[in-house]
C-alpha cells in the first residue's frame, strides 16, 4: 500500500473546520467516491475537526489518498495537543459528553467510515484516524 | 457578522440555509429565529435545508433545539428539503431528529404549517372553522 | 546487490531490444496458450514492445521492487493489457503468460552475456526471475479484479432489477421485496426507494415484504434506518406484508420499527396511503 497524495490542513477556528470538511469533499469528489459516502466522509471529518478544536484546542487534519491495488483510500488524521482522552471506551459510547454535545461524535464517525483508530492518553493530545475505501 | 437571513411570510417564518455553515453562525440562526418569533408572534418557521450537503450533530442539535425552541413560543417548525444521502448518513450517525418535523419540500412544509395553525386555531376557539380541501383532498363522489 | 542486479537486468534489456522483442514475440507465438483468434499479431507487437520499453526504463532506476514509484508506467501498461485481456475472454494463465513467456528469452540472452561470471549470472537471473514473478502475479490479481469488477457490476445490476421501486399513485410509492435479504441488498433498496422519493415528490412510501422469508437482525436494522431516513425526507413509511414469523424476530430481537406503520397486506397498506394523501377510492355504481 502506497500514499499517492498527501496534505495538512490546520483546524484553529471555526472557519477552518469548514475549509477542512470542504477539502475533504473535493478529495473525495475527484476520487469518485459515491455521493452517498462522500456526505458520510464529510460528516465524520466535520465531527472530528470540531472535537480537535473543541476539546483538543485545535490541531490539523493530515489528508492522504492510499492506493491498494486496485482499490484507493482516502485516509484522515485528526490530531492535538490536547488533554487527552482518560477513557476512550467511554468516549466512544453513544451519549457520552463532557461537553454540551450529544455524544454522537466519535460514535457517529466511527459508523460512518471503514476504517476507524483512536490513539489517546490523559497529556498525551488525541489522535483520531479514519479511512473510508473505494 | 454575517448572518443568515430570515424572511417572513404572513404569520411564518421561512429561512433557506445555502452556506456550508460554521458553528457560530448556526447558532447565531437559532437565536436570531426564537427572536423574531417572540417579536413577530409568528406561529410557523420553514427551514428549507435542500441545498445543505451535510448535516452533522452539531447542526442536527441547533435544529432540535429550534424546533423545541419554537414550540415553546407557540411556533411550529418544519425542516424541509432533506437530501437522501443526507438523511441516511444522519440516521448512522445516530441522530434520528424525533421533535422535527419534515416535509419533501417548501410547497409541501408550507401546507404543513397551514394545516396545524388551522388545527390550533379550531381548537383554539373551539369550532366554527370552515372544512377545507389544502391536503387535495379529491371528494365528491361519495 | 539488487542494485547491481538491476542495472544488469537493465543493460541486457537495452542491447538491440528489436532483437529481444522479436524472440519474444516468437515465443509469445509458439506457446501452447497463445490465443491468436483473440489478439492479433500486429497488436501483441505493439504491447510487447511497450512492455519492453517501459521495463527498460523502470529497471535503469536500479530498484526491481514493482510496488515502487518507478515502476508505476509498467504497472499501468499491464492493468490495461490485463483488464483488456479479461473483457476479451483470456483464461488467467493465459494472460499471466504474456509477461512469463519473457523469461526464456531474457535468461538466454544473460546466459550468453554473463557467461564467464556465474555469480553475476547467478544474481541478474534469480532477480529476474523474482521480478517477472512479481509482475505476472500482479497481472494475474488484476485480471482476477477486472472480472470480479465484472461480476460485481452485474449483481448490482441485477440487485436494481429485482428491487424496482414503482409509483403507484400520485404521492405514492412501493417497493415489493422477493427473496432472501441481505445487508447489500437492502442498502441498495434503502438508496433506490430514498432516490425515488425525492424524484417522485412521493410523501408515503410502501415497503411490502410479503416476498422475504425471513428477517435478521442486520435487515431490520436496515429497514428501521430507511423508515428514518425516509421520515427525516418528510416521507413516511409503511411496511406490509410482515409474516407471523418475521413478527416473531423483530419482537424478540427487540428492534421497535418506530415511526413506521405496519400493515398485514399491501392491499392494506396502499388503501391506507391512498387515505392519508386525501384520496378516496370508491366503487363505481352497477349498471
Ligand atoms: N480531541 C479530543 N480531545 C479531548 N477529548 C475529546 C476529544 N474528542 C472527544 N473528546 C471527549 O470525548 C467525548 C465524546 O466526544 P463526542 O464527539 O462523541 O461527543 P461530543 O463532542 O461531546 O458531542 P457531539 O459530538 O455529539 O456534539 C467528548 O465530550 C470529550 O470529552
Ligand atoms: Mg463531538
Amino acid at each position: 500500500m502506497t500514499v499517492s497524495r498527501s496534505d495538512v490542513r490546520p483546524i484553529r477556528t471555526e472557519a477552518e473546520v469548514v475549509a477542512a470538511r470542504q477539502a475533504v469533499r473535493s478529495w473525495a469528489v475527484e476520487m469518485k467516491f459515491s455521493l452517498i459516502d462522500q456526505t458520510k466522509l464529510v460528516t465524520a471529518a466535520s465531527e472530528l475537526a470540531r472535537n480537535a478544536l473543541n476539546y483538543g484546542g485545535g490541531g490539523q487534519m493530515r489528508m492522504e489518498i492510499l492506493e491498494r491495488s486496485p482499490r484507493q483510500g482516502l485516509r484522515l488524521t485528526f490530531e492535538d495537543q490536547g488533554p487527552g482522552i482518560a477513557d476512550v471506551e467511554q468516549a466512544l459510547r453513544d451519549g457520552f459528553t463532557t461537553g454540551s454535545g450529544m455524544g454522537l461524535g466519535l460514535g457517529g464517525s466511527r459508523r460512518l467510515v471503514d476504517e476507524f483508530e483512536i490513539h489517546s492518553a490523559p497529556g498525551e493530545g488525541t489522535r483520531v484516524t479514519v479511512v473510508k475505501w473505494r | 457578522m454575517e448572518r443568515i437571513p430570515i424572511l417572513k411570510m404572513g404569520r411564518f417564518l421561512l429561512v433557506t440555509i445555502q452556506v456550508d455553515m460554521h458553528d457560530q453562525l448556526a447558532l447565531a440562526l437559532q437565536d436570531d429565529l426564537t427572536s423574531q418569533i417572540a417579536r413577530t408572534g409568528a406561529r410557523g418557521v420553514l427551514i428549507d435545508i435542500s441545498s445543505l450537503e451535510i448535516v452533522d450533530s452539531f447542526i442536527g442539535r441547533v435544529l432540535a433545539n429550534i424546533a423545541s425552541m419554537s414550540r415553546i413560543l407557540d411556533a411550529e417548525t418544519v425542516v424541509v428539503g432533506m437530501q437522501p444521502a443526507v438523511a441516511i448518513t444522519l440516521v448512522e450517525l445516530g441522530l434520528s431528529l424525533p421533535g422535527v418535523r419534515t416535509a419533501l419540500n417548501v410547497e409541501r412544509g408550507m401546507e404543513l404549517l397551514h394545516a396545524s395553525l388551522r388545527a390550533a386555531e379550531l381548537e383554539e376557539y373551539d369550532g366554527g372553522g370552515e372544512e377545507d380541501d389544502a391536503f387535495g383532498g379529491h371528494d365528491g363522489l361519495s | 546487490m539488487a542494485q547491481t542486479a538491476g542495472s544488469t537486468v537493465a543493460e541486457i534489456l537495452g542491447a538491440d531490444p528489436q532483437a529481444l522483442l522479436d524472440s519474444w514475440l516468437q515465443a509469445q507465438l509458439s506457446a501452447p496458450t497463445a490465443r491468436t483468434d483473440l489478439i492479433t499479431e500486429s497488436e501483441l507487437r505493439q504491447q510487447s514492445g511497450e512492455f519492453l520499453n517501459l521495463l527498460r526504463n523502470a529497471a535503469r532506476g536500479g530498484s526491481l521492487d514493482v510496488q515502487a514509484p518507478e515502476w508505476s508506467q509498467v504497472r499501468e501498461l499491464l492493468a490495461r493489457v490485463s483488464r483488456g485481456r479479461a473483457l476479451q475472454g483470456f483464461s488467467p494463465s493465459e494472460t499471466a503468460t504474456f509477461v512469463l513467456s519473457l523469461k526464456q528469452p531474457l535468461f538466454a540472452r544473460l546466459r550468453s552475456g554473463l557467461a564467464g561470471d556465474p555469480e553475476r549470472l547467478m544474481d541478474a537471473v534469480w532477480s529476474a526471475t523474482t521480478l517477472l514473478d512479481g509482475l505476472a502475479l500482479y497481472t494475474t490479481e488484476l485480471f482476477q479484479q477486472s472480472r470480479e469488477d465484472v461480476i460485481y457490476r452485474q449483481q448490482q445490476e441485477l440487485l436494481e432489477l429485482s428491487t424496482p421501486v414503482v409509483k403507484l399513485w400520485e404521492g405514492v410509492v412501493a417497493v415489493p421485496l422477493i427473496g432472501t435479504l441481505d445487508s447489500a441488498r437492502t442498502q441498495v433498496v434503502m438508496e433506490n426507494l430514498l432516490q425515488r422519493i425525492v424524484e417522485t415528490g412521493a410523501s408515503m412510501a410502501i415497503i411490502d415484504i410479503t416476498g422475504v422469508p425471513t428477517v435478521d437482525t442486520l435487515v431490520a436494522q436496515h429497514l428501521i434506518k430507511t423508515v428514518a431516513a425516509a421520515r427525516l425526507m418528510g416521507a413516511e413509511c409503511i411496511i406490509s406484508g410482515i409474516r407471523p414469523q418475521i413478527a416473531q424476530t423483530i419482537v424478540h430481537l427487540g428492534v421497535e420499527l418506530h415511526g413506521a406503520s405496519t400493515k398485514a397486506t399491501l392491499a392494506d397498506a396502499i388503501a391506507m396511503a391512498l387515505r392519508v394523501t386525501g384520496w378516496k377510492v370508491v366503487r363505481a355504481e352497477k349498471r
